[in-house]
């Protein structure tokens, strides 16, 4: 209160100068922003611009200013041109004309977008059916283990230290639908199979998370494994004292330890499966029959599915649609979890 | 905890936003041109163009051959420095390219897209600098059209033409008790040799590309086409989509009894235009549908054994409108080059692309350049020319091919008895696009509803038909 009752009387001060001042003086540029930058508002946030320099300001405009150049020229200023882009219609050839939400329209009305929304739930669902709980008990199992531990990560990073592309490119060549493919084979030992993998409609998206959670399984175990040497093991001998199994130990020891990780291992999980985009681009290019067309890969397929140019607007359009859900997505999240992760 | 997920959002969001920063920068280079286009260049100055040289991966030899093309030209037109630029022509890389503004000077399109990128701007005019080629007017009319828009603007000149063409192995035909020498002339015979492929060697009889990248529709639309079906009537925008036309459905209902009563359509039905080439080569494949010029990429990527090579004609029903889906490569330059270098671009063109065909020292140039490096010399094209000139400029290479052209004539001795039909003209790759779905479902659902999934893919097609996308 002491430091604004001066301020407010500056105020009373210099206004009646402004106001009475000679045309000539109020009319210069300079005066009229020193008298501007001195209104109450501004000073009570930033100070005087002189305050901000001795305060060493520009010192941190200086360092912050490499971030803020990439950040602006690769972050936020293709954020700001996508928003733009979404009301265009361009082939970024000619010039661009503004049609206003008609490329959300294009999008909402396609018939492949349903498609590709249930697709991408669909593989969201999946990959966290089998994806979310075999990290978590990998990495109890291997937490539990007393010899080779390191071996053990080692092996599950593994899938993440091989390039995606070339894992898939990879696990295509095992997906063989001929009785002769590498898997097939395998299973032909124990008298299963042919499978179709990726040649029919309804084995084609399981194949294609079997893979994804093969890929990335290693990054998740080694968070797992990070946050679980965090836990107290005087609580597992407690319980151990009290005569509590592995299941109990677990169950009332490890996963409410964990919970904060899993939490934030559960959204960046839907958050990523939402944006699958690499398996079902060079597994199947969405086929057989639509049946792996995803979310991205249909922006993927507005922009650059056509090789005429593509439909741009409709591809920033469907973009901004997903970014914004899961935007939506996380807030509401974490309003929801809140009480429960710490 | 919360700055974690926002990460993840603004990682979404720079995500989408990749889409804008790639292209964005396009939208300065390729405007940035355009004022100037006007301002031309007197005849003495330099001028330096990049033009699209041969495909990522050529061999050392290869490449060295075509800078020696390079510095040949150079010498001859002296005011032009050429920078060369490996380049292959894919849907997706060229779209990015096209909007990014980093496709060379002079680069090549299918005849597919040829049309419709000069109508949309996407092409320069090269109206006057083609014209004054003194070949210009001996250019098969069929042929040139392909580079001319509704509006008579020359925006593209054709380098190569093809005809569909069934290509089988010939090793795999012996072992079935079939005559390589005898491949099937009618679409039933193709079906009962493919059964007997099958049953005798376990591997697919014919095979088809299935992927979702318009090579799928592409295919069938060539089957379509021998049974005396079309996918369009009309021109332009106005065209009427006729997918769902009986010659199509009888087409699905062939590959239909050869994927599920005979099972002689191997395991695999995601083929790609490069994926069916390497099935083929390394010797899965009895029977399969592509461009009669694929056998050059055959030996170049797949490395061939080329004794199992054979080339037919795709049989041609007897329907009077049954014919041979034709298609070809297109010379095209960027909307963006200025007069100057639109006239250094029609003269690397003509020396590097024409002259093999028109010229007899530009023949066999070309010839002796290909041979050097083990490429492909003499494997049957159609003329971009006329019939006489095709056939012309064939005597000259005569000492220089190396492709076996005795396993080849059953292609040669009959293709041009064909008639020769070109692609849907509007929309071509939507079209494509919207049958590859159909295909799609007849190869790996049994119970698949034929009519109902051709007229849902004539609507898809009609909408973008009418949109001219």
């Amino acid at each position: 209160m002491t430091r604004t009752v001066p301020e407010r009387s500056s105020v009373s001060v210099t206004d009646p100068t402004r106001s009475t001042a000679p045309p000539a003086a109020a009319s210069s540029h300079e005066d009229g922003a020193a008298v501007r930058s001195q209104t109450p508002r501004r000073r009570r946030r930033f100070g005087t611009p002189r305050t901000w320099v001795r305060g060493g300001g520009l010192t941190s405009l200086l360092f912050l200013l490499p971030m803020l150049l990439i950040f602006g020229a690769f972050s936020w200023y293709p954020i700001v041109r996508t928003v733009i882009m979404s009301l265009q219609h361009t082939n970024l050839v000619q010039p661009a004309t503004w049609v206003g939400l008609d490329n959300f329209r294009t999008v909402l009305n396609d018939p492949l977008f349903p498609i590709a929304l249930k697709n991408t739930g669909y593989f969201a669902l999946l990959a966290l059916i089998f994806g979310y709980p075999i990290p978590l008990a990998a990495a109890v199992l291997m937490s539990e283990a007393r010899r080779f531990r390191g071996i053990y990560s080692a092996l599950a990073y593994l899938p993440v230290v091989i390039p995606p592309v070339v894992a898939v490119l990879l696990w295509k060549t095992f997906y063989d639908a001929s009785p002769q493919g590498v898997f097939n084979s395998i299973l032909g030992w124990v008298h299963l199979g042919p499978y179709p993998w990726l040649q029919s409609q309804s084995w084609a998206m399981p194949s294609l998370v079997m893979e994804s959670t093969w890929a990335n399984a290693g990054g998740t175990i080694i968070i797992y494994l990070a946050a679980l040497t965090g836990v107290n093991r005087e609580l597992y001998e407690a319980a151990a004292v009290d005569g509590a199994g592995l299941w109990h130990k677990v169950w009332h020891i490890t996963m409410p330890q964990l919970r904060g990780v899993l939490l934030v291992t559960l959204i960046l999980q839907i958050i990523g499966t939402a944006q699958v985009f690499l398996e079902p681009f060079l597994f199947t290019s969405g086929g057989p029959t639509n049946s792996t067309m995803t979310i991205m890969l249909l922006i993927y397929n507005y922009a650059f599915g056509n090789s005429l140019g593509g439909d741009y607007g409709a591809a920033t359009a469907l973009s901004l649609m997903l970014a914004g859900f899961l935007a939506l997505l996380s807030l509401v999240y974490l309003r929801v979890t809140r009480s429960w992760s710490t | 905890m919360k700055s974690r997920s926002i990460t993840g959002v603004v990682a979404a969001l720079t995500a989408a936003g990749l889409l804008a920063s790639c292209s964005s920068s396009g939208t300065k280079a390729a405007s940035s041109g355009s004022p100037t286009a006007k301002t031309s260049a007197p005849a003495a100055e330099k001028v330096s163009i990049s033009v699209a040289s041969l495909l990522p991966g050529s061999t050392p030899a290869a490449v060295k051959q075509f800078q020696a093309q390079v510095a040949e030209f150079e010498k001859a037109y002296p005011t032009i420095k050429i920078k060369s630029e490996q380049y292959q022509w894919t849907g997706p890389t060229f779209a990015a390219k096209l909007a990014a503004g980093t496709l060379p000077t002079v680069f090549t399109v299918p005849f597919t897209d040829g049309r419709t990128l000069g109508e949309n701007g996407q092409l320069a005019d090269l109206t006057s600098q083609a014209k004054a080629l003194p070949y210009f007017s001996k250019y098969n009319p069929q042929v040139i059209a392909e580079g001319t828009t509704s509006d008579g603007k020359v925006i593209a000149l054709p380098t190569a033409a093809y005809a569909q063409a069934l290509h089988y192995n010939r090793t795999l035909f012996k072992q079935a008790g079939l005559d390589p020498d005898k491949p099937p002339t009618t679409w039933d015979e193709v079906v009962a040799d493919a059964k007997q492929i099958t049953a005798k060697t376990g591997k697919a009889g014919f095979a088809e590309m299935g992927k979702n990248d318009n090579s799928a529709g592409w295919i069938l639309t060539t089957l379509a086409y021998s049974l005396g079906g079309r996918m369009e009537t009309g021109t332009g925008k106005a065209s009427k989509a006729t997918l769902n036309n009986d010659k199509t459905k009888q087409a699905l209902q062939i590959l239909h009894k050869m994927r599920w009563d005979d099972k002689s359509m191997g395991s695999n039905f995601d083929y790609g235009w490069s994926d069916i080439n390497q099935a083929f080569s390394a010797g899965k494949v009895g029977m399969y549908v592509s461009g009669s010029d694929v056998f050059n990429s055959l030996v170049s990527t797949d490395k061939i054994d080329a004794s199992i090579y054979g080339l037919s004609t795709i049989p041609i029903a007897s329907d009077p409108n049954a014919g041979v889906l034709g298609g070809g490569t297109l010379a095209a330059v960027r909307p963006d080059a200025k007069d100057a270098e639109k006239a250094a671009a029609v003269k690397w063109i003509d020396f590097y692309y024409e002259q093999p065909l028109v010229d007899q020292q530009g023949a066999v140039r070309n010839a002796q350049t290909l041979k050097a490096s083990n490429q492909p010399v003499g494997t049957p094209a159609l003329p971009v020319f006329d019939k006489a000139q095709y056939d012309l400029a064939n005597t000259w290479i005569k000492s220089y091919i190396n492709v076996p052209q005795a396993q080849m004539k059953s292609f040669t001795d009959n293709v041009f008895g064909q008639k020769l039909a070109a692609e849907p003209a509007a929309s071509t790759q939507s079209v494509y696009h919207a049958l590859d779905t159909v295909v799609q479902a007849v190869l790996t659902q049994q119970g698949a509803n034929i009519d109902s999934l051709l007229q849902s893919a004539n609507d898809s097609a009609q909408s973008a038909i009418s949109q001219g996308k």
